[in-house]
Order: structure tokens, then sequence, then C-alpha cells
């Protein structure tokens, strides 16, 4: 089976944003191959012309008035939140590094 | 019967004419968990307020107050049901200690209808899996046979009904989640149409193919269960606005003229013989009941696997992209960075997942997109075209829920090896379709047996009304041995 280059591997990690170690990263390049190797069996059937499903039943979006209602509240919204200052969330910084 | 037995329906009933109390329905159920879930493994967390609730309810009723259809029946969730105030982790470290601030909208229609929750239940982390063995929490037993898997990903909730340990559960069925379980533990379960019931409050895992459903010991129960849970939602913009019948008048016992569909292509391949012969049975009783069986084809059946393994995967690569560290769940607060941030809290998802995740972002990404998740939605459409030829000549169409019964713990070498236990399942979620299993006798190792029907969009009823019958003459009347 073919596996997939450790390159490619590691880019898509990034693109997912997953840590992965060097054990994982070796047994991705096996799966993810042998898996991949089995997904190219779709290539074979004929879809010209086929309209892609996006949804399983046919569907109209509802709109609703746009009037404020009854939420969760800040303190609720942010009680599983690993870092806050008052009601905001805290996050480390974008660029560079050191503390926010 | 003793009362832990009882099914939701006779425990409601019984509790409605004051024969039983909600707090003796509850204590059973709770004696229960204390007595068997060392062995089978199904909880992962009790609900401090289920007595509370229960004695609520017996409260109520003294004082005549009008109480709700399934008032104190204990009840289990599936742990990918958000519980306000009641740890929800769906089996995974990531969400390790979070304490949701809101119920799932199937969560407050129980509460409504009186039910007492009295846990949450065990389940592949994040949903992904066939066995229960991705929990990150812990393993899940077999009641049949405690050295196999209960199937999944609702695994526990299944293994919780077929043990005794409630009255009934719920879980959620992307690619077979209830169906598969429900079938290995000798249980009912039923996958709504997709958008029948609300996906508010289901912790994600691909949002075109998730769907809420009852697992239950009786087809009764599994028809009481959907009337409570389903109908539209404002908070779900996909569920289905459509009446929701009392689904419990369906089944009548008759089959009469039922067009009942049977496709090659769920029986040319292999299939263990005791399930082939159970299948047998199945559809002489329906014929001997009045039903007609009528060969049909749906040629893109075996494209369902690949097709789902893309579509899923890549959906929940962008579901699972909210698990970054920030709002709520793992954090690992000494990164320094932003992208440093996401990427350690995020090792913190167990080896399917990342499989997952990693699959559907490989299928997503940029100049790869058209030849994998296009490709599959296109197969989909062919797979629901299939269907959508059938209904001209069937009502229902009925297959095997698996190929085997129940494996072993560890019996699945590879990730593809595991996918294919679900190949009898995913057809019907990607084609949006209504789906139940229905216990069919045992094999010759006594391991549960299931019988699939998959029905027309929204039509629920006819499939409990077929499911009942065959319950009625082929379902299982043992007890699992390990809780007896």
């Amino acid at each position: 089976m073919p596996a997939l280059p450790r390159t490619e591997v590691e880019e898509i990690a990034l693109l997912a944003r997953l840590h992965l170690d060097p054990d994982e990263l070796s047994r991705m390049e096996l799966e993810l191959g042998a898996i991949i190797e089995y997904f190219a069996a779709l290539a074979q059937v004929p879809t010209e012309g086929i309209p892609p499903m996006t949804h399983a039943v046919p569907m109209d979006l509802r709109l609703r008035a746009d009037e404020p209602a009854p939420s969760l509240s800040p303190s609720d919204a942010l009680a599983g939140a690993p870092g806050r200052d008052g009601d905001l969330f805290v996050v480390p910084a974008i660029i560079g590094g050191g503390e926010p | 019967m003793t009362v832990h037995w009882l099914s939701a329906a006779q425990t409601a009933a019984q509790i409605a004419s004051g024969e039983l109390t909600a707090s003796a329905a509850v204590d059973a159920a709770l004696d229960r968990v204390a007595s068997f879930d060392e062995t089978i493994g199904a909880f992962l967390a009790m609900d401090p307020t289920a007595r509370e609730v229960a004695n609520d309810v017996d409260r109520r009723r003294k004082a005549g107050e009008p109480l709700g259809p399934l008032a104190g029946v204990p009840i289990a969730l599936k742990d990918n049901l958000v519980t306000r105030r009641v740890a929800t982790t769906a089996a995974s470290k990531m969400l390790a200690g979070w304490i949701p601030p809101y119920d799932a909208t199937v969560v407050e229609k129980l509460r409504a209808a009186d039910a007492v929750i009295i846990g949450k239940l065990n389940c592949d982390e994040f949903a992904m899996g066939s066995s229960t063995e991705n929990s990150a929490i812990k393993r899940t037993a077999n009641p049949w046979d405690t050295s196999r898997v209960p199937g999944g990903s609702s695994g526990g909730s299944a293994a919780a009904v077929a043990a005794g340990l409630c009255a009934g559960a719920l879980g959620t069925d992307t690619g077979g989640s209830i169906r598969q379980p429900a079938a290995f533990c000798g249980v009912v379960g039923l996958k709504p149409t997709y958008g029948r019931v609300s996906r508010w409050g289901v912790i994600a895992f691909a949002s075109s193919l998730d769907q809420v459903g009852p697992l239950s010991r009786t087809v009764e129960d599994a028809a009481l269960a959907l009337e409570v849970i389903a109908g539209v939602d404002p908070k779900d913009e996909t569920s289905i606005d459509a009446p929701v019948p009392r689904y419990r008048d369906a089944l009548t016992g008759d089959v009469k003229d039922l067009r009942v569909g049977i496709p090659h292509e769920y029986f040319d391949g292999a299939i263990d013989a005791d399930i082939r012969g159970a299948l047998e049975r199945a559809k002489a009783l329906l014929v001997e009941r009045g039903a007609q069986l009528v060969d049909i084809s749906l040629p893109h059946t075996r494209h369902a696997l690949p097709a789902y393994y893309i579509v899923a995967p890549a959906e929940a690569s962008s579901n699972l992209a909210r698990y970054d560290g920030i709002r709520f769940g793992t954090a690992a607060t000494d990164a320094k960075t932003l992208q440093d941030r996401y990427m350690k809290s995020r090792a913190g998802f167990g080896p399917e997942v990342k499989r997952r995740i990693m699959l559907g972002t490989y299928a997503l990404r940029s100049g790869y997109y058209d030849a994998y998740y296009k490709k599959a939605q296109q197969v989909r459409t062919l797979i629901k075209r299939d269907f959508d030829q059938a209904w001209h000549h069937v009502d229902v169409v009925l297959t095997p829920t698996t190929p085997t019964a129940a494996f072993g713990f560890g019996a699945k070498a590879s990730p593809l090896e595991m996918y294919q236990a679900d190949v009898f399942t995913l057809a019907c979620n990607l084609a949006g379709l209504p789906g139940i299993s229905v216990p069919c006798g045992l094999t010759g190792e006594a391991l549960p047996i299931g019988a699939q029907l998959i029905g027309k969009p929204l039509d629920e009823a006819t499939l409990l009304r077929a499911a009942h019958v065959i319950e009625s003459v082929l379902g299982i009347t043992k007890r699992p041995k390990a809780v007896a």
C-alpha cells in the first residue's frame, strides 16, 4: 500500500492545527495512504452532470424576525474559558512570543 | 416482571396508575447501575439530581398535576448530548471537566415529558467509531459476552439498555451509530429521517449526517420516544417543520400488502450464516403476514463506504476546529503564541479523531476538493436516487443491520477494517432516510442479530409497524447472561 509522503502528512497536520509527534506522523503516513487509496475507487464512478448533494432533505432557509431574545449570559458563556478578563476571552499573542 | 426490565411504556403506565412510584423506578435503575456497571462500563457520569426529579414527579402525581408521557421513566443519554450542569465529554479528553451551560433540545424535550435523566453514557470519542473502543475514558463491554464490544459509536447506550441499567437511552447515528450497537446488544435502535429531530446541543460530528434517536428494549418504546423528541426547532435550521404523529398508533400488527424491498446488494456479499438465516426467517414471517417481497437493486450501494469516509471526516475536520483551547475544553495554557495554543491543545484528541481530522483536511484542501468532497457528494446523489427509484415499487427495504454479530475487543486490526463494520448502515445516512434495527434472534453463540428496515423520508411510522411485527415473533426473550 502506498504511504503518504511525510512532507504531505506534515503539511496537512499544520493545516489542521494538529501537533503530531514523530510516531504519530509515521503511523499517519501508512494509515492515510491506505485509506486514500481506498477512496480512489470513487474516481471510477461516472458522475458527469450529477449535482452534488449538500443536504439530505430539500431545505428553504427559514427567516425569523431580527429581534433580540434571551441567550446565554456572558458569565455562562465564559464559564469554561481557560483564560478570561472580565467579559472577554484571553488569547495568547497572535504574532511573536511572550504573554498577551 | 422486575422493575428494571419493564419497558419505558410499561414503567410510565405503572407510575401513572400508581402501581409504581417514580422514585422506586429510578432507585431500581440506580441499583442496577451499582451492581452491574463495573462489569459493563456504560456510564461516564451520573446525574446527581435524578432522585430529586423522581421525587418531584411523585409529589406532582399525588397533587393531581398533569404529567408528561415519560413521567418517572429512568433514561440515560449518550455523552455527546449536552446537559446543563452535568459534565459532557463526548468521551474525549478534549472536553474533560467541561460543564455545559445549556441543555440540548432533545434533553429539554425529555425533561418536558417528565423523564428522569439518570446519567451520561460512554461512546466512541466524538461518536467516531464502531465499537466504543475509541472512547478516551473507558471500555464498555457487550452484556451478552463481556469479551466482545457493544458496537458503536452509541455503545454505552446500547449496553445500558440491554443490561437493564435504564429503561431507554438516546444515541446519535451518523453512519450507523445507533443501529449497529443496537444490533450487537439485542435492542431496538431507531435513526429518524435527517431533520426529524433537532440537532441543537448535539456535539457535532458530521452535520449533514448526524441524527439523534432512541435505543430501547421494545419497538413501542422507540415509537414513544420519537413522539417526545421529534419536531421542528427554531435553533436547528435543518429540522423539518412537519407534524409529529402518534407513532404508537402505527403498531397495528398488520403488514398485509406492505411492499418490502430486498436489495440483492446487501445479501450478495459475506454475511454470517446465522444472520442470513435470521433474515430469511424475517422475510418468511412478513410473507406469512401478507406482505409482498420485491427484489430490488440499489446499484450504488458499494460506493457508500468510500463516499461516507470522505464526507464524514471532511465535515468533522471543520466541526472540530472549534476545539481550539480558547473558549472551552482542554487548553495548553503554557503556549506562547496563538498557533502554538491551537496545536498543543488539540494534541488532546485521540488517534481515530486525529485520523479523521487529517482525512477531512486532506479531502477539503485546495486543489483536492473536486476530486474528493465534491465527487463524494455526487455519489451521495446517486445513492439517494437509487432509493428514490426503489420507493416507486416498495414501502420499506429490509437488510441485515450488520454482516457479523458483535466482535471481540481488538479484533479489527486496521482503521479500514473497522470502517467495514458500517457497510450496511451508511447509505441510510447519506440519503437522509430513517432506519431501524430490530432484534431478530440469536446466533449459535447466543449473540444478538439485528434486522434493518429503511424507510421513505418521514415515514418512521411504517418502519415501526414492520419492525413491531418482526419483534413480536423473532424478538429476543432471553436476558444477557452477564447481567441476568
